[in-house]
């Protein structure tokens, strides 16, 4: 409510906002406590005269408070954005029109002529479904070699594409209006160069992997000890990978699994065989292994052994 | 080669469309950055700024080097911001020698710089410094009192300038409805000087008075400064026309589960919820609360009371 009178203020209860343009302060700078004083009081009686219409307006009651309907500002402030522009009307919005077509409201169940069933429009065992169509006849324009299935299937990719287009151009022209809507946005993608291919697929995830292995052999641990970025894959077995002979040796061919174990057997019984196998080591092994078992204790609770002390070896290996 | 992008989550597109050119607007978000110095009582400014407006405010920490409101080329940075933010308020403050703890104070128009104006800092006193009630503390967020006391708000340009740009900073959210009880806080302006004006914060304490009308008393709570003209440039006039351009009719509210026939005339529809017989209470049969029981009660005590009050009598 705004009072243009010489003695009444200017308020406005929208904003909760009061502009009192009478009151003049003094030019003579009392203290600044006095004068801190005064445009409290000052602010006071505005704040009153708010409150005054503020309280008698209708109010309702709920639980947090008395509420009341405040009535629309009456200070106009600028917007921050501009008022939303109009949307021009779409191709077919303009054909629709001409053409005088209503839009109709289609229904989510429609009726299956050939179950006999009330079927849904979108979705899991739908109506009309294109791939369950068993059978389609043939017609006199049809040509002898075409597959009908893969060319219906190839109708529908064109006509997709056709509605993409029409709907990139739609949105074109909103946004040459200056109406494009809040969540859609339109990217501009590079383009190829005249003459040569569309530009290579970025490198692949397992393309990068194999890459970063191959860099990570270079180092003197063999990448084993390199820092890993989260989520990175641990490294694929290096090296050679068993190799398996066959069980059952071809005709004509040596058979690999014998000869490998005739091989073993034969530097074991050997008559040197006390230089390949370490007799007193064998013995120890064998014995602590014992122990473990009987004890079922942990090496880590027996009382260290010394390991400056060199165990005694019975030959060494030449 | 163009190409349609939409956002891939709900929350990407709920935060665009938040974005997006609105007939009825969102509040306007203030951000509050600083140049490449501030004094002692310029970071306090802009901190004690920032904890008024909690809520619609963004605080930048950062020093800008290549900020400079009212030079030609210095406010793409700003607008930048005011673009990723989506901020339309901005509170800029430095410290040179020639403006000592300045304040400049800018809206902006579809994240283009709208009207600056600057101001100098004096005299002032840290909401710290204010020793009160607690009790009597606003609370963050409420819908604040501005008043304005002084002709100079109606006479001098800039006052009048300062004056809107001071009721858009706290301003906040518009309204419909306001809870009676959440007013806590009043902002006095005055205008002691065609060239400075005295801005204080205060608590509102509401007293008992005859009527249903309480009576206001303030207490200083908050920071108070005088702000000091200094530079200030004016909205051009057709950024100007078109920024104070709004549309009168507002969007129809679709009225749900209602709906007209001229066969059947109006009809609404009303949804129960699914009654769950397992978990409907049951019917309190503990022996004191049957009803016969009560009544029987009820008629003992009036029995007692009539026969009390009949001995009374004949006592008497």
């Amino acid at each position: 409510m705004d009072m243009e009178t010489d003695q009444t203020y200017q308020i406005d209860v929208g904003n909760l906002l009061a502009f009192n343009p009478n009151h003049r302060f003094s030019s003579a700078p009392s203290s600044r406590e006095e004068l801190v004083k005064e445009c409290v009081t000052e602010g006071t009686k505005l704040v009153q005269a708010i409150a005054d219409t503020l309280f008698n307006l209708p109010s309702t009651e709920t639980n947090d408070g008395p509420l009341v309907q405040l009535p629309p500002p009456s200070t106009k402030l600028p917007r921050e954005k501009h008022l939303p522009r109009p949307k021009p009307p779409t191709k077919w919005e303009e054909f629709a029109l001409k053409k005088g077509i209503q839009k109709r409201k289609k229904d989510k169940i429609v009726y299956d002529e050939t179950t006999d069933k009330f079927k849904r429009r979108h979705g899991y065992d739908r109506v009309n479904d294109d791939n369950d169509i068993p059978i389609i006849e043939a017609k006199a324009s049809d040509e002898p070699g075409e597959d009908p299935f893969a060319k219906r299937l190839d109708d529908k990719k064109k006509r997709v594409g056709k509605q993409e287009k029409n709907r990139l151009e739609n949105l074109k022209s909103a946004a040459k209006a200056g109406a494009l809507p809040s969540h859609v946005q339109l990217a501009v993608t590079g383009l190829p160069i005249s003459g040569t291919k569309a530009q290579p697929k970025k490198i692949g995830k397992e393309a990068l992997g194999d890459v970063a292995g191959l860099a990570a052999t270079s180092t003197a641990s063999g990448g084993k000890f390199d820092k890993k970025l989260p989520g990175e894959k641990p490294p694929k077995k290096q090296g050679k990978h068993h190799k398996y002979l066959p069980v059952v040796p071809r005709y004509g061919w040596v058979d690999e699994e014998k000869e490998q174990t005739n091989k073993v057997l034969g530097k074991l019984l050997s008559k040197h065989s006390h230089e390949i196998l370490n007799v007193g080591k064998a013995i120890n092994m064998y014995n602590d292994k014992k122990e473990k078992k009987k004890s079922g204790r942990s090496d880590k609770l027996k009382a260290k052994k010394d390991i400056t002390k060199k165990k005694p070896y019975a030959n060494k290996a030449n | 080669m163009m190409e349609i992008r939409t956002p891939k989550t709900h929350k990407a597109k709920r935060v665009l469309e938040k974005r997006a050119p609105k007939l009825v607007e969102n509040g306007k978000k203030t951000l509050i950055l600083h140049g490449t110095k501030t004094s002692a009582t310029l970071s306090s400014v802009l901190m004690e700024l920032y904890r008024l407006k909690k809520g619609g405010a963004i605080k930048y920490s950062r020093r800008n080097e290549n900020i400079r409101p009212f030079e030609s080329g210095g406010e793409t940075s700003l607008e930048f911001f005011s673009q990723k933010t989506d901020c339309s308020i901005f509170a800029y403050g430095s410290h040179t020698k020639k403006r000592p703890d300045n304040l400049v104070l800018g809206r902006m128009y579809d994240h283009h710089v709208y009207d600056l104006i600057e101001v100098g800092i004096d005299n002032f006193k840290s909401l710290l410094s204010f020793s009160y009630d607690k009790k009597i503390a606003p609370h963050e967020g409420s819908k604040p009192f501005i008043c304005f006391t002084g002709e100079g708000f109606e006479n001098v340009p800039e006052l009048k300038q300062l004056k809107e740009v001071l009721t858009d900073l706290f301003r906040g959210e518009v309204v419909d409805n306001l809870n009676l009880t959440g007013l806590d806080r009043a902002y006095i302006c005055s205008a002691i000087s065609p060239t400075k004006v005295f801005l204080t914060h205060c608590a509102i304490k509401l007293k008992k008075s005859g009527t249903i009308v309480p009576r206001i008393e303030l207490v200083e709570v908050g920071p108070s400064m005088d702000l000091v003209i200094r530079r200030n440039r004016l909205p051009n006039e057709g950024l100007r026309k078109e920024a104070m351009k709004s549309s009168k009719d507002k969007p129809k509210k679709k009225v749900k589960n209602v709906d007209q026939d001229d066969v059947l005339g109006k009809r609404g529809r009303i949804f129960i919820p699914e009654q769950e017989v397992g978990k409907t209470p049951l019917p309190d049969k503990s022996k004191g609360v049957k009803r016969e029981r009560r009544e029987g009660k009820l008629k003992k005590k009036n029995k007692e009371e009539g026969s009390a009050s009949k001995k009374h009598k004949e006592s008497e």
